[in-house]
């Protein structure tokens, strides 16, 4: 069996319990009830009729709840009067949850969340796991979410972009327990794809694959972070990288050019480079110019200060860097990489510890932990053969 | 079985025998030690006690209540003499001895030259659950 397919159905279902007068609280529950039946009985007796077979479960598992609660008797007479739905409404419903889940009232870790459950499938069990929090703490941010969204229609009309968001956050969280979560971002954006016609989708899932392609050269042995320039480009996948540039070839044919399309085109440029020393830097510096354009976002301008730095040199890209808040997460970073770059040694390898104090996670920590004692084991050889002073204890 | 942290300082601990600042070290001594790091994670976990290790940044703020209808006051980071968790492994041994004998494994962690850093741990006992048997 297919071990994701019941998942792949948890949207349609949903939408079909809630279009017979479900409310989608109790439709949504009723399902990841059915889904564990599904997941237990499936591999010895797969249903042939799937789908169906998921509403009829989740259907049954939704009439039991509301029985146990005897003030729900009459919607219970009025929602078994309701028609079946037409084959089309399926697509329409899986949009729906998908608008419904990311809803701009709820918190991005409640959108995060209630999307992986509702749309994704997954148990709140899995969902703790991968964000590495307590089972009972992942239980209660869900069913918060069903709370705050129980008042809104479920066939108002969403912003795509807002699922866009939810979506993109789910990828960057990685994988951690026994759920990759970027794979599961992938297939849900793919899912999106299907329901609806929107070029910011496909400049989404692009991006996305081109990303996920680059996974495997990302980590070197011992788990350490390999830099996108120091990266062994025959690790890349090149049928995810393929699909990706189809995708984003016939969103721009549309002209209506959004981030993520154009997030897509910057990383689309670095994979066309068979070898680093190939990439066309000016190439992604206009990308970077569309990206601020669109965004305004002080990160796309920081990257854009270390394609600049590329493609003009150095001190461009240090003149880029110069009127951006230090503060900004990794700037010391990126100050480090062009100072080494422009010839100051010294001021890179103060940048890069203070850069590695300041990370936002161990792998990148140290890395430029790595990096600033590069810089340092060379100016030590530089000045000679005794270790010095600088090997002093601060 | 009885839970112990133990504790790593950025600062606070006395000096450590092998004190170098890791940025001061060769490439490799780093990546060296990172590795003897996870091999005594996973080695732990291969014996049934290892619980959980963190790492914190070191950019910590104080934070207190200052009272109704009042943002609350923060203070720091602090200068070099306060004390600074680095981070922690929880570990869950038969005794007293285990947690001191794997504390001073985990202090032999190669640093600069290659050779152990002697860092200073803490050790710290949990308290224990309520015994059903004596409660």
């Amino acid at each position: 069996m297919n071990e994701s397919l019941p998942r792949e159905l948890v949207p349609a279902v949903i939408g079909v319990l809630v279009r017979r007068g479900a409310d989608f609280a109790a439709a949504e529950d009723a399902v990841q009830d059915a889904l564990v039946e599904a997941v237990r009985g499936w591999p010895d007796d797969p249903p042939r009729d799937p789908k169906g077979w998921l509403v009829t479960v989740a259907w049954r598992k939704y009439l039991d709840a509301i029985r146990a609660d005897t003030s729900r008797r009459r919607r219970e007479e009025r929602v078994e009067a309701e028609p079946a739905p037409g084959p089309g409404e399926a697509r329409d419903d899986t949009l729906r949850l998908y608008f419904l889940c990311a809803h701009p009232s709820l918190t991005p870790a409640s959108a995060v969340a209630l999307t992986l459950r509702a749309v994704g499938g997954l148990t709140t069990r899995q969902i703790a796991q991968a964000y590495l929090v307590p089972e009972p703490t992942m239980a209660q941010r869900i069913s918060r979410a069903k709370r705050t969204v129980s008042g809104v229609r479920f066939d108002q009309p969403g912003d795509v972009a807002t699922v866009l968001r939810v979506l993109y956050l789910v990828f960057n969280e990685g994988y951690s327990g026994d759920v990759d979560l970027s794979a599961e971002a992938i297939r849900l954006t793919r899912q999106l794809a299907t329901v609806t016609d929107h070029e910011e989708v496909a400049g989404l899932l692009a991006l996305l694959l081109r990303h996920h392609a680059r996974r495997p050269a990302r980590t070197g042995r011992d788990g350490r972070l390999v830099p996108l320039a120091e990266q062994d480009r025959s690790l890349w996948d090149t049928h995810l990288i393929s699909e990706g540039v189809d995708l984003l070839q016939a969103a721009l044919a549309r002209d209506r050019l959004g981030e993520f399309q154009a997030q897509a085109a910057i990383a689309a440029l670095h994979a066309d480079a068979p070898r680093v020393e190939e990439t066309d830097w000016v190439q992604i510096v206009e990308w970077y110019d569309e990206l601020v354009r669109l965004t305004d976002s002080p990160v796309a301008r920081l990257n854009r200060a270390v394609a600049v730095g590329e493609a003009d040199g150095p001190r461009a890209g240090l003149a880029a860097l110069s009127g951006l808040d230090p503060a900004l997460p990794r700037h010391a970073a990126v100050a480090a990489y062009l100072h080494e770059r422009d010839g100051d040694p010294q001021t890179a390898a103060r940048l890069y510890a203070q850069a590695a104090r300041s990370a936002p996670n161990l792998p990148e920590r140290d890395h430029l932990t790595r990096q600033a004692a590069r810089l340092n084991a060379e100016l030590r050889a530089e000045r000679g053969p005794s270790r010095g002073p600088a090997r002093r204890a601060e | 079985m009885a839970k112990y942290l133990l504790l790593k300082h950025y600062r606070g601990a006395p000096a450590a025998v092998n004190d170098v600042p890791m940025d001061q070290w060769e490439p490799d001594e780093v990546s060296a030690h990172l590795q003897y790091m996870r091999d005594f994670a996973t080695r732990l976990e291969g014996t049934g006690e290892f619980v959980d290790s963190q790492a914190l940044s070191p950019d910590g703020t104080f934070v207190r209540y200052d009272g109704e209808g009042r943002p609350p006051v923060t203070d720091g980071p602090f200068a070099e003499t306060k004390d600074l968790i680095a981070g922690w492994m929880v570990i869950d041994v038969e005794t007293y001895e285990r947690a001191l004998e794997l504390a001073g494994e985990l202090s032999a962690a190669p640093g600069a030259g290659g050779k152990p850093i002697h860092e200073w741990l803490e050790v710290r006992p949990f308290y224990g659950e309520q015994s059903t048997a004596t409660g």
